[in-house]
């Protein structure tokens, strides 16, 4: 690989790390390439793509990039992002699923939890039915560059019936001494009538130089289940991330999303949920709180197929320093999916004079019996409320806390697990300090 | 206590106060009454200290401090208290957990250790008793979705657990039916001292019945034109305010 000279792009390389190591990835290797065909045609997104618009990942990515520069880490660094005390733990570093470093006691039967590449050879009959069923190769380039580069990731499996007890806490470590790419795949499927609380949490650790992690992971709810699935984004300065979320719901399932950004330099968000049965009830909440030089963005998109729908978003962020956030939701309303109920709403706060703030609600309608609304706002502290509570001994620093405070909690209050929230809680604290 | 004088205070260029004088002791309550936009809740806002209005002229001197200099949490801190006209609705934020903030801050400026958890307990169901608050609408975020009834009494029992020397009450009784006019007098009596003082603010005389002030002032036009004793408020309840601007031509 090092034999690529400077001068070739990025596109280039990846291409080329591809053809170089085709043949010993998981998987199908027809569908592999398809991807980097597709890839190639469309390269890293510059501004000039309609859905990167804002965010300048092309520029962000220009300079060297190896693969897979892995750095031994201690136990006692893995032990300090393990922060849910009675979790089912899987790590997956840098891409790759990590079988010493995970902790899977707490499985209940019909629960299979491995390494998607293992997974590939053991349950080809599931990955061949759901393995990039969801997520589009041709819809988006980080699509087609994972379906074709990904070494590893997480894959699991939960039986009908099952009620999954202790949360399933996936982490993704990203460590590097030079700056690398990671393109870690995830394939989660639930069948009928399951109960689970998932939660993904993407961490950077003694890092020197840039790590890029393209993720992706197709979510299957199926029947009557129950899932909750919570991200927690917190990779300092030397992690970029894209994450592409393709979640398909089925018949009278409820789904909760809950994703928390913490930190990172750059953020890249692409739920999409496809609510593909009647009955289905769906919330998609967000929380971003930027600084300094950051760059987040979540596009989100909210597919209603079929009748008898409700989906919720909220999503809120709090804007400081030079950081960019985005906020893009789209919501179709198919023709067959009447009496839908679909709401929306954005709100922001920005802090300071040079942060920047995008928002941009979708809204698509093809049934004519629905409910749809949405809403954005953005704007500074309530000068009112702080002079209240400065009347009553608050010195101004506090009463701002404690008004973002208040403002982040609306979506913290979203988390159903207490320990996960007092950890972000505790997280948003130490921010506001 | 507290010391003003010649008091002038203008928003927007427009002067609200022109040359306010007044003086409260410890243990004394002054009563403030005069028609819309005499510049009643200017007085109050300018004490607690909103930035938007202007002191052109004059001092204040609240136990020998410049009040004027103070920001307003320090002025809090020193133990002035206002009771909102209309207090501010703070969703999420709750009425235990900010007033525990604030009662913790004011101590620290005193050179005083956190209140004990425990203590700060006592102390909430003591002062919820004493202005007869539903304790479910101390646990809810700060006025959010109370009545007016419920955010004057609120008031109080902010007041009631952050003990100011001087308190000023804007217009506490507007909005507020017979019965809660009561409870939230009643409060306020019984946190009386001979320590401590109130600027009552009202338009009207009826809290006056439950709140018998030593003193009443009323100010026009941003001037206190005229003052007395209690019966003064009768006489100008009985007379309507025509009666003011008519001795002040005369």
């Amino acid at each position: 690989m090092e034999t690529i000279t400077k001068k070739n792009t990025l596109t280039d390389k990846l291409i080329a790390e591809f053809e170089s190591t085709k043949n010993s990835l998981f998987g199908n290797l027809k569908l592999r390439e398809q991807a980097i065909e597709i890839f190639a045609k469309q390269g890293i997104p510059n501004r000039k793509h309609e859905e990167y618009k804002y965010v300048n990942i092309d520029l962000m990515l220009k300079d060297e990039f190896s693969f897979s520069v892995k750095k031994p880490l201690t136990s006692q660094q893995i032990e300090q992002t393990k922060f849910l005390k009675d979790a089912i733990i899987i790590v997956v570093e840098n891409g790759i699923f990590s079988q010493e470093l995970s902790n899977l006691q707490h499985l209940p039967k019909h629960t299979i939890i491995s390494s998607i590449a293992t997974a590939a050879e053991d349950h080809p009959a599931i990955l061949n039915k759901h393995y990039s069923t969801y997520a589009d190769i041709n819809t988006d380039p980080f699509v087609a560059l994972n379906t074709s580069l990904a070494k590893d990731g997480v894959f699991i499996h939960i039986g009908m019936g099952t009620v999954v007890k202790n949360p399933i806490h996936i982490i993704h470590i990203s460590s590097a001494t030079k700056n690398t790419i990671i393109n870690t795949r995830n394939l989660i499927v639930m069948e009928e009538n399951v109960q689970a609380k998932i939660i993904e949490s993407f961490k950077t650790i003694d890092s020197i130089a840039k790590a890029f992690n393209n993720v992706l992971t197709e979510v299957v709810i199926g029947n009557n289940s129950i899932v909750e699935y919570n991200k927690i984004q917190d990779e300092t300065d030397l992690g970029y991330l894209v994450n592409t979320t393709q979640i398909i719901q089925k018949k009278q399932s409820v789904f909760t999303s809950n994703t928390f950004i913490l930190s990172g330099f750059l953020v890249r968000n692409n739920l999409t949920m496809v609510l593909d049965g009647e009955y289905i009830e769906s919330h998609l909440n967000g929380l971003y709180l930027t600084d300094g030089n950051q760059t987040v963005d979540n596009h989100t998109l909210v597919d209603h197929r079929k009748p008898n729908c409700n989906s919720n978003e909220l999503y809120k962020g709090i804007i400081e320093g030079k950081s960019s956030a985005t906020f893009n939701g789209k919501i179709y309303v198919r023709k067959d999916a009447q009496k839908t109920n679909a709401f929306q709403s954005n709100k922001n706060i920005l802090l300071s004079d040079d942060g920047t703030i995008n928002t941009k609600p979708q809204l698509e309608i093809y049934a004519d019996d629905v409910k749809c609304s949405h809403g954005t706002s953005t704007g500074k502290l309530d000068a009112d409320k702080i002079f209240y509570l400065r009347t009553r001994g608050l010195s101004e620093a506090s009463a701002k806390k404690l008004l973002m405070h208040a403002f982040a909690s609306e979506v913290v209050d979203m988390i159903k697990i207490d320990e996960l929230r007092a950890y972000v809680e505790d997280s948003i604290s130490k921010r506001f300090e | 206590m507290l010391l003003i004088k010649n008091l002038h205070a203008s928003i927007h260029g427009k002067e609200i106060l022109r040359g306010i004088n007044l003086e409260v002791k410890a243990g004394e309550v002054h009563a403030i009454m005069g028609p819309n936009g005499s510049g009643k809740s200017t007085l109050s806002a300018v004490l607690a200290g909103r930035s938007e209005y202007e002191v052109t002229q004059g001092k204040v001197l609240f136990n020998g401090k410049n009040l004027l200099e103070l920001a307003p949490e320090d002025r809090a801190r020193e133990g002035v208290f206002l009771a909102f006209q209309y207090p501010v609705e703070i969703p999420g934020v709750s009425n235990v957990n900010f007033l525990k903030t604030a009662i913790n801050e004011i101590r620290i400026y005193k050179g005083l250790p956190p209140m004990e958890a425990k203590d700060f307990l006592a102390m909430l169901k003591e002062k919820q008793k004493l202005v007869e608050l539903d304790g479910k609408l101390a646990n809810r975020s700060v006025n959010e979705g109370f009545s007016g009834g419920e955010k004057k009494r609120n008031e109080i029992f902010q007041m009631a657990m952050l003990e100011p020397k001087l308190a000023i009450l804007d217009e506490t009784d507007s909005g507020l039916d017979i019965d809660a006019l009561r409870v939230v007098a009643n409060g306020v009596n019984k946190l009386k001292s001979k320590d401590n003082a109130a600027i009552v603010i009202t338009h009207y005389q009826r809290l006056l019945d439950y709140i018998i002030p030593d003193v009443v002032h009323i100010l026009y036009n941003g001037k206190i034109v005229k003052s007395g004793p209690k019966e003064l408020a009768l006489e100008l309840e009985a007379k309507g305010y025509d009666f003011i601007k008519a001795e002040i031509k005369a």
